[in-house]
């Protein structure tokens, strides 16, 4: 039986940063486009959503185990309505009792009052987009916060009673040092964290950081840089008793983010708000992305899906090895197939799985595997 | 002038009031216009039917803008006098490779138009047709073309010419194919001037085949001058080169359409049809009489084409070696000078061996297998024939790199050419210098006019087919132009150079060099597949080797990380198209050894395309 998670995605955010191709809009952008929808008149819409999502599913009788409120940047979005957001899911679904509720929070947007209604109101684990430490960096990512705001944030949710506390880091950008990395780490090292999530930067076609390498502003980032400041991360944060638990995730025992396990392990979520995926039993659905188009449809009363996609039993398989390989609990050699088998079994040999999970019938990615995961996904499929 | 009224037929026409003739000029100095000028005014094409370049049939013809074979038009003509004429055209291919089908033509003309644009002057090639006419004893016609460009410079050019054949500048004719301004003259001048052709009438038969055609629907069409005797229909024919015989099921002329007649007589032109099915069966430069009554002597200079141009022809998806097979096959039969053989390479799988008569050829033959058979090919980089002595006296051809010896080797013989470039004068230097480079050896150099200069080389054919036309152009902003023919050999320090990838040879990327030239090769190659080889999980070194011998080493270091960082928002059909898009372009990687090789690396690695453009540049 697969477990049931929801993700609600809230499109705002007080500006756009350069490397950003995430749907998400700053206020003066949905002005322009004509459309009425703001912070403030948004939370009725996701509930009305929540609502019509139920009713349409009336035979499914599965609790909530995680819920995750993504961006954009949910925290821009008064506390109060967030709540009332997450109860109106538990008035729908219900919570399982070892319930997951995460938001993503700019450490600028947030007060020590906000957390405190967040967790009050059932929020239990919150994750700061940080990014680095390093000011060079801040300005080419054109992130807006002070970076010392995060570790008080960080310190506030604590205070605040909230369980788990993670940061998001970006490394590889063009221009940082291992210095300015190791500044980060350090300062992530004495933050009461127990989850990191770092993710190379990736130039987004689109995007204004894409226009500027195309420019020839700014390099490219380097895969050999990016790969060199991953191995630093992954030492620091072993370290600190942190575990790689996802190619790009890692946590203290107990830390790790179920909802994101959610998404490896292939379990069934809904997808709320514009532009929002969804996944049920091989069915992989999304919504309108432009919130003005998204809300047409709320405010009609009919689905917001813009399409779906169902998985005939080759994309599923291809989606089982993809997933699951990035998980530290590893792919069963079952899923593969007779070429797929002999490949993983090439990769042994090639240092990029790891000898004795593959004697135990596990596909589990070494330390050089982890980077170079994506080609052995194409591998393992056959 | 009027339209002929009753025209003379073929098979009883007076040879006293024929004229056989052709037009040398180079590529884009108007020869084809001024043919559809002809058509038009002797009234044989209906206005309406009129279309641009009218005489060039095949696709490419057109759109390039240049002909390939030749073909033979029967121009019914009432000259000043009053009297009809029977003009023949015999249209002359006018590129390098095709020398010989040239001077097969000219052999078949009493006289020659040689027509020059008047705002380029003369050009290389021009030069060498020319010579090959006057060798031939032909009248040459000087005709300025283009004198209504504003650019024209007809006084100039008319004392080039002069210089050139030894004319009075007054005596070339200046017209404008264009617009018609001095057509009519030249024809009036090629009946004055074109000696009528000299036959026996009763003789036994002999006729020299100038073109051979394969059509789909009528077999080989064979294009013959009539030296002596006559040709019937329903005859048996005796190709003399062969002993073949043949019945001809048809025989007529081409007015400009075929016209079947009982009987092609002395003097005349025109085609004939055997029913063969292939162009070998029908040689030209081949000389054909009645198999009742053979002719003792053939007319000579009949010559087997000669491949001098070797290169790989590969589908681009292997599955397409069988249709490859069948057009090359079909090609064939059109196409004499073709020769192919099949070949199997471990970078780009199955393909054919192809031989050239030059780059040209290679062009055309591969332009056409691509549109005319809707064929993805890769072409290795072409080379020449080398002839490789070993010491214990055995002798090896070696039509592919690949093919080269190891082991003693006593002497490598490689073919050369004698070359004549026209340039303007400013650029002699740095011609004498790209000539040097590449190993020529400078026979003489003449002033046609004070500012332009004939400049004579022999040259090994080896450094032309090596993007000689591409440096020549640039050296000269494009104003000078290359001819060449074939003579003869010299051996020379030459060897092999072998590319390895991670220790494997790659034998698309072997070539024969010069040993001076070894190094250079060795590290351009290596350099230019650095930049086209993805990074594998390992370190992958590039060598260039002579034998056992490194000399150039590159290494594609190891590709650290593929990874991406996260699926965003639960997005993931978007990652998995990715990689499944990924894993599709990997489907179309030759395995090396362990290295993963991207089709297109290859494809630019050997890219041709230089040679092609450099080709049409001409």
């Amino acid at each position: 039986m697969r477990t049931l998670s929801a993700y609600v995605h809230i499109p705002f955010c007080a500006s756009r940063c350069g490397y950003c191709d995430f749907n998400t809009y700053t206020a003066a952008e949905l002005q322009r486009d004509g459309t009425s929808i703001t912070a403030a008149t948004y939370p009725d819409r996701v509930v009305s959503e929540i609502n019509w999502l139920r009713n349409d599913k009336r035979e499914d009788d599965r609790a909530l185990s995680t819920v995750f409120f993504g961006g954009g940047t949910p925290t821009l979005i008064d506390a109060k309505e967030l709540v009332r957001i997450l109860q109106a899911l538990k008035n729908e679904y219900g919570f399982t009792d070892d319930i997951e509720v995460t938001t993503e929070a700019n450490p600028d947007s947030v007060t020590r009052q906000d957390l405190e209604i967040l967790r009050t109101g059932g929020f239990t684990r919150i994750s700061f987009g940080h990014q680095s430490s390093a000011a060079n960096v801040l300005a080419l990512l054109e992130r807006t916060h002070r970076p010392g705001k995060t570790w008080e944030a960080i310190s506030d949710a604590r205070s605040a009673g909230f369980e788990h506390v993670s940061v998001d880091l970006i490394y590889g950008s063009p221009g940082e040092t291992d210095a300015d990395l190791a500044e980060t780490l350090d300062q992530v090292s004495v933050a009461d964290v127990d989850h990191v999530s770092a993710y190379s930067l990736i130039v987004e076609p689109g995007t204004r950081l894409a226009a500027r390498v195309a420019r020839g502003e700014i390099p490219n980032p380097s895969d050999d840089v990016a790969a060199h400041r991953y191995e630093l991360i992954e030492t620091r944060l072993r370290s600190l008793g942190l575990t790689w638990y996802e190619v790009s995730n890692w946590a203290k025992p107990g830390g790790e983010c179920r909802h994101n396990i959610a998404y490896w392990r292939n379990q069934d979520w809904l997808g709320i708000g514009p532009g929002a995926h969804a996944h049920s039993a091989g069915t992989r659905s999304w919504n309108l992305k432009h919130p003005a188009a998204w809300a047409a449809r709320v405010d009609e009363g009919v689905s917001a899906t813009a399409d779906l996609e169902v998985l005939e039993l080759s994309d599923i398989k291809h989606e089982d090895i993809m997933l699951g390989l990035r998980l530290r609990e590893g792919l069963s050699l079952s899923v593969l197939g007779e070429s797929g088998l002999t490949q993983a079994e090439l990769a042994v040999g090639e240092g990029l799985l790891d000898p004795e999970s593959f004697k135990a019938g596990k596909a589990v990615l070494t330390f050089q595997g982890r980077l170079l995961a994506d080609g052995l996904v194409a591998r393992l499929w056959g | 002038m009027s339209k002929a009224i009753n025209p003379p037929s073929p098979g009883a026409t007076d040879p006293k009031i024929i004229r056989n003739f052709c037009i040398i000029a180079h590529i884009d100095h108007g020869k084809s216009t001024l043919a559809d000028r002809m058509l038009q005014i002797t009234g044989i094409v209906d206005p309406r039917h009129m279309r641009a370049q009218y005489l060039d049939r095949m696709d490419i013809e057109r759109e390039r803008g240049i002909t390939i074979k030749s073909q033979a038009v029967r121009l019914p003509f009432v000259a000043d006098d009053n009297e009809t004429y029977v003009l023949n055209l015999i249209d002359t291919p006018g590129h390098v490779d095709f020398t010989y089908e040239v001077s097969r033509s000219l052999a078949a003309c009493e006289g020659a138009i040689l027509l020059v644009d008047a705002a380029q002057g003369i050009e290389a090639q021009t030069l060498a047709n020319l010579y090959l006419a006057l060798e031939n004893n032909l009248t040459i016609i000087p005709v300025l073309n283009k004198i209504d460009l504003p650019a024209a410079q007809p006084e100039k050019y008319a004392a080039e010419i002069a210089h050139i054949i030894g004319c009075d500048p007054e005596s070339v004719l200046k017209v404008s194919a264009k617009t018609g301004l001095g057509v009519e003259e030249l024809l009036n001048e090629v009946v004055k001037q074109v000696p009528a052709p000299v036959g026996d009438p009763e003789a036994p038969a002999r006729a020299l085949i100038f073109d051979s055609v394969y059509d789909t629907y009528r077999g080989v069409v064979t294009y013959v001058r009539v030296i002596d005797g006559r040709i019937p229909e329903r005859d048996r024919i005796k190709m003399m080169s062969t002993g073949e015989t043949h019945e001809t099921l048809e025989v007529g002329v081409i007015s400009p359409d075929p016209v079947s007649s009982k009987a092609i007589g002395v003097g005349e032109v025109g085609y004939l049809i055997t029913g063969v099915k292939d162009v070998r069966q029908s040689r030209v430069g081949d000389t054909v009489t009645l198999a009742a009554k053979p002719a003792q002597e053939s007319l000579g200079g009949y010559r087997d084409p000669v491949p001098m141009v070797f290169s790989g022809l590969y589908p681009l998806d292997g599955s397409d070696y069988p249709e490859l097979r069948e057009a090359l096959d079909k090609l064939k039969l059109n196409d004499a000078a073709l020769v192919y053989e099949p070949e199997t390479s471990v970078a780009l799988g199955f393909g054919f061996r192809c031989g050239f008569l030059g780059l040209l050829h290679l062009e055309i033959v591969r332009e056409r297998l691509e549109r005319e058979f809707n064929l993805d090919l890769i072409s290795t980089a072409p080379n020449v024939v080398y002839r490789v002595v070993m010491e214990d006296g055995k002798e090896i051809i070696v039509t592919n790199p690949s093919e080269f010896p190891g082991g003693k080797i006593a002497e490598v013989h490689e073919p050369m050419v004698r070359s004549t470039i026209l340039t303007p004068s400013e650029f002699v230097g740095s011609i004498m210098e790209l000539c040097q480079t590449r190993r020529g050896n400078l026979l003489g150099m003449d002033y046609l006019s004070e500012d332009r200069v004939e400049m004579r080389y022999t040259l090994p054919l080896a450094e032309i087919v090596f993007d000689f036309f591409d440096q020549l152009k640039s050296k000269t902003r494009g104003y000078a132009s290359l001819d060449y023919e074939p003579t003869g050999e010299q051996s020379a320090d030459l060897v092999k150079v072998d590319i390895l990838l991670h220790g494997d040879p790659v034998d698309a990327f072997s070539a024969i060099v010069h040993r001076d030239k070894a190094y250079n090769y060795g590290v351009a190659m290596a350099a230019k597949l650095k930049d086209l080889i993805p990074r594998q999980q390992f370190e992958v070194p590039i060598q260039a080797a002579i034998g056992a011998r490194v000399i150039a080493r590159e290494t594609i270091r190891a590709i650290r990380k593929d990874v991406l960082a996260k699926c965003y928002g639960g997005d993931i059909s978007r990652k998995r198209k990715l990689l499944e898009k990924q894993k599709e372009g990997k489907k179309r990687m030759k395995m090396v050894g362990r290295v993963e090789v991207p089709q297109e690396a290859f494809i630019a690695a050997l890219s041709t395309d230089d040679n092609a453009a450099k080709a049409k540049a001409k």
